[in-house]
C-alpha cells in the first residue's frame, strides 16, 4: 500500500464511523412516509454538513449524512482513457444490477464515478462496522481491479495485433 | 455482572421494552408491528401475549406499574391503551391522539393519570381518560416546537415534561390538565402552569449541536440531563439558576440516558457500551464504562478454518466480525430494572442487535476497581 493510500483510508474510514449513527425516522413532511433524508432534503435540520475527503485532484469521497441515511460517493483515480473506458463500464455493470448489491445506489452524485446509500434499515440487518469494512475494500480493490483490467486488455490487444502482424 | 436475554428464536432488533411492576413480564417490539409479551418461567421466558393492533412499526411502550396498563405508540399516528382482563387478554382502548405523522414516543405520568406522546408532526399530546366515552382524549403542545419530538420525560410531580427535539432545542412545558387535576404549587422550574407554558428552553450547544435523542428528569426534579448527536451529556440545574452544564465525550452520539442516582447517570448509544457519568457540581465526570468485555478468542487459527473462509467467502480469516462489548450494536433504549431513578440498582438495555442485557450495578461496583457510585 502506498504511502498516501493508507492515511487516506484511515480518514474515509473514522468519517465513516461516526457518520452511520443512524436511527429510525418518519417523515416530518409527508404522512406515513419514511424516505431516505439525505435523498428527499425536505427538512434542513435533519441534515449534517457534507464531507469531502480527498487524496488527489483525482482520488475523493463525498460523505453526506443525515438522520436516518447517509451518501458516500466515491470518484476513481482515471489516469488514461482506457481506464476511463474500463471505469465507466465496470460501474454501469454494477449498478445496472444495484439491487443485488443492496447499499448500491443507482445512478452516481454528479461529479462521482459510484455512490453508496446506506440507511438505518441497513444498519439494524448488518454490522455497522462490517458496513464501514466493505466501503474501505471497496475502495482498495477498485483501483486494483482496474489496473489489472487495463493489463489484461493491454496484453491480448499486443497478442491481437502481434498475431495479425504475422500476416506481413 | 450482567444478564444477557434474547427471546424467540430471531434477532431483529428491540425498538423498544417495557417491564411489569414486579419485573416477570416484559413487553418489547422486534422492530415492526407487533409487542410480544413475554412472562418469566423459572430460568425460561416463555411469549403469552403478541400484541397486534398497529399496522406500522412500534415506535414506543410504556407499562404502567400500578394500575397495569400498557401504551403503545407508532408510526401508523396512533397510540393505544392495552388492559388485561381477568382470562389474561389484553384489550385495547382507543387513544385520539389527532396527529397527522408518526408518533415517536410515549410515557406514561408518574401517577399514572395520563400519559405524553410525542410526534412527528412538531407537537405532544399530553392523553387522559374521558370516562363518558371510554377513550382517551388528548390535549396539545404545539409552541414552540420546530421539528420531530424524539424524547419525552415526566417530572416526578406528574406536571412538568420535558422534551428533547431533532430542532436541537430542550424545552420544559407545563403538562397540567385542569379537567382531571387540581391546580399545582409552584415548583422550580416556574409558577404559573397553564398547559403548554413553556418554562424552560436549552439549545443543545450555542450553534445547533445536533438532535436531541434522550432526556431524563433526575429523581428530586431539581435538574435534568439530556443527550445529544453531538456525543455530548447535558444537564440544565434549576437550582443553580437554570443552568446548563455541558460535557462532550470521544464516544459515537448517545441514543439513551437515565439518571440511577441523585447525581449519576448512565448513557449508552452507537458505542454499543453503557457508561456511567456523575454529575457535581457544576461538571460532569466520568466514572466508569460498564462493560469491559473482552472479544471472545476463537483458539487460535487452524488451517481448516483459514481454508474454508478462503473458500466460502474468499477471504483470509480475521476475527474482527465481534465486537469488544456484549451489545454487538447500537443500544437505543435504557429502563430501570430494579430500584427507581433515585437509587437503581439493576437497569436493562436493548438495542439493534436483539439482545436485552440487565446490568447489576451492585455487583459492577465491586468488581470495578475505585467505582464508587453516589
Amino acid at each position: 500500500m502506498s504511502a498516501t493510500l493508507k492515511p487516506y483510508l484511515t480518514a474515509v474510514r473514522h468519517t465513516l464511523t461516526a457518520a452511520m449513527c443512524l436511527e429510525h425516522f418518519s417523515s416530518q413532511v409527508v404522512e406515513r412516509y419514511n424516505k431516505p433524508e439525505v435523498e428527499v432534503r425536505t427538512s434542513k435540520e435533519l441534515l449534517l454538513n457534507p464531507v469531502i475527503i480527498s487524496r488527489n485532484a483525482n482520488e475523493k469521497v463525498l460523505i453526506e449524512s443525515s438522520i436516518n441515511s447517509i451518501r458516500v460517493s466515491i470518484m476513481i483515480k482515471q489516469a488514461d482513457e482506457i481506464e476511463k473506458i474500463l471505469c465507466k463500464k465496470f460501474m454501469r455493470f454494477m449498478m445496472m444490477r444495484a439491487e443485488n448489491f443492496i447499499v448500491l445506489r443507482r445512478k452516481p452524485v454528479d461529479g462521482y464515478h459510484i455512490s453508496f446509500l446506506i440507511t438505518n434499515f441497513h444498519t439494524e440487518q448488518m454490522f455497522k462496522h462490517k458496513l464501514v469494512d466493505f466501503v474501505i475494500y471497496f475502495m482498495e480493490e477498485i483501483d486494483k481491479e482496474i489496473s489489472e483490467m487495463k493489463l489484461a486488455v493491454n496484453a491480448r490487444a499486443r497478442i491481437c495485433s502481434e498475431e495479425f502482424l504475422k500476416r506481413f | 455482572m450482567s444478564q444477557t436475554l434474547t427471546f424467540g428464536d430471531s434477532c431483529a432488533p428491540v425498538t423498544c421494552h417495557a417491564w411489569n411492576k414486579d419485573r416477570t413480564q416484559i413487553a418489547f417490539s422486534p422492530n415492526n408491528n407487533e409487542v410480544h409479551i413475554y412472562q418469566k418461567e423459572g430460568n425460561d421466558w416463555k411469549q403469552t401475549n403478541n400484541l397486534v393492533e398497529h399496522d406500522l412499526k412500534v415506535m414506543g411502550i410504556d407499562w404502567a406499574p400500578n394500575t397495569n396498563r400498557i401504551v403503545t405508540c407508532s408510526v401508523d399516528r396512533n397510540a393505544y391503551v392495552w388492559t388485561q382482563g381477568d382470562d389474561g387478554k389484553w384489550t385495547t382502548t382507543l387513544v385520539l391522539l389527532r396527529i397527522n405523522r408518526a408518533a415517536t414516543c410515549v410515557k406514561w405520568s408518574p401517577m399514572e393519570n395520563k400519559f405524553a406522546v410525542g410526534s412527528g408532526a412538531r407537537l405532544i399530546s399530553i392523553c387522559y381518560f374521558e370516562k363518558e366515552n371510554n377513550w382517551w382524549v388528548s390535549k396539545h403542545i404545539k409552541k414552540p416546537i420546530r421539528s420531530t419530538v424524539t424524547s419525552i420525560d415526566w417530572h416526578p410531580n406528574n406536571i412538568l415534561l420535558v422534551a428533547g427535539s431533532a430542532d436541537f432545542k430542550v424545552r420544559v412545558f407545563s403538562a397540567y390538565i385542569k379537567d382531571i387535576e387540581d391546580q399545582p404549587g409552584p415548583n422550580v422550574w416556574g409558577t404559573k402552569l397553564p398547559l403548554g407554558q413553556l418554562l424552560a428552553e436549552f439549545p443543545n450547544s450555542p450553534n445547533g449541536g445536533g438532535w436531541v435523542h434522550s432526556v431524563s428528569f433526575s429523581a428530586d426534579g431539581t435538574k435534568f440531563a439530556w443527550v445529544g448527536h453531538d456525543s455530548s451529556i447535558n444537564v440544565a440545574d434549576a437550582t443553580q439558576g437554570k443552568a446548563v452544564i455541558k460535557m462532550k465525550t470521544e464516544y459515537l452520539p448517545f441514543l439513551g440516558c437515565s439518571w440511577v442516582t441523585n447525581n449519576s447517570l448512565v448513557v449508552a448509544g452507537h458505542s454499543c457500551i453503557p457508561l456511567l457519568y456523575c454529575h457535581e457540581g457544576n461538571q460532569i465526570n466520568f466514572v466508569a464504562k460498564l462493560d469491559n468485555t473482552q472479544r471472545k478468542e476463537s483458539g487460535g487459527l487452524s488451517a481448516m478454518k483459514k481454508f474454508q473462509s478462503l473458500d466460502r467467502q474468499a477471504r483470509i480469516e480475521t476475527n474482527d466480525t465481534f465486537l469488544d462489548s456484549i451489545h454487538q450494536n447500537a443500544i437505543t433504549s435504557i429502563r430501570l430494572y430494579e430500584g427507581t431513578k433515585a437509587n437503581t440498582r439493576k437497569f436493562s438495555t436493548t438495542g439493534l442487535d436483539g439482545q436485552l442485557v440487565i446490568w447489576d450495578l451492585d455487583s459492577l461496583e465491586r468488581s470495578i476497581e475505585g467505582l464508587k457510585i453516589v
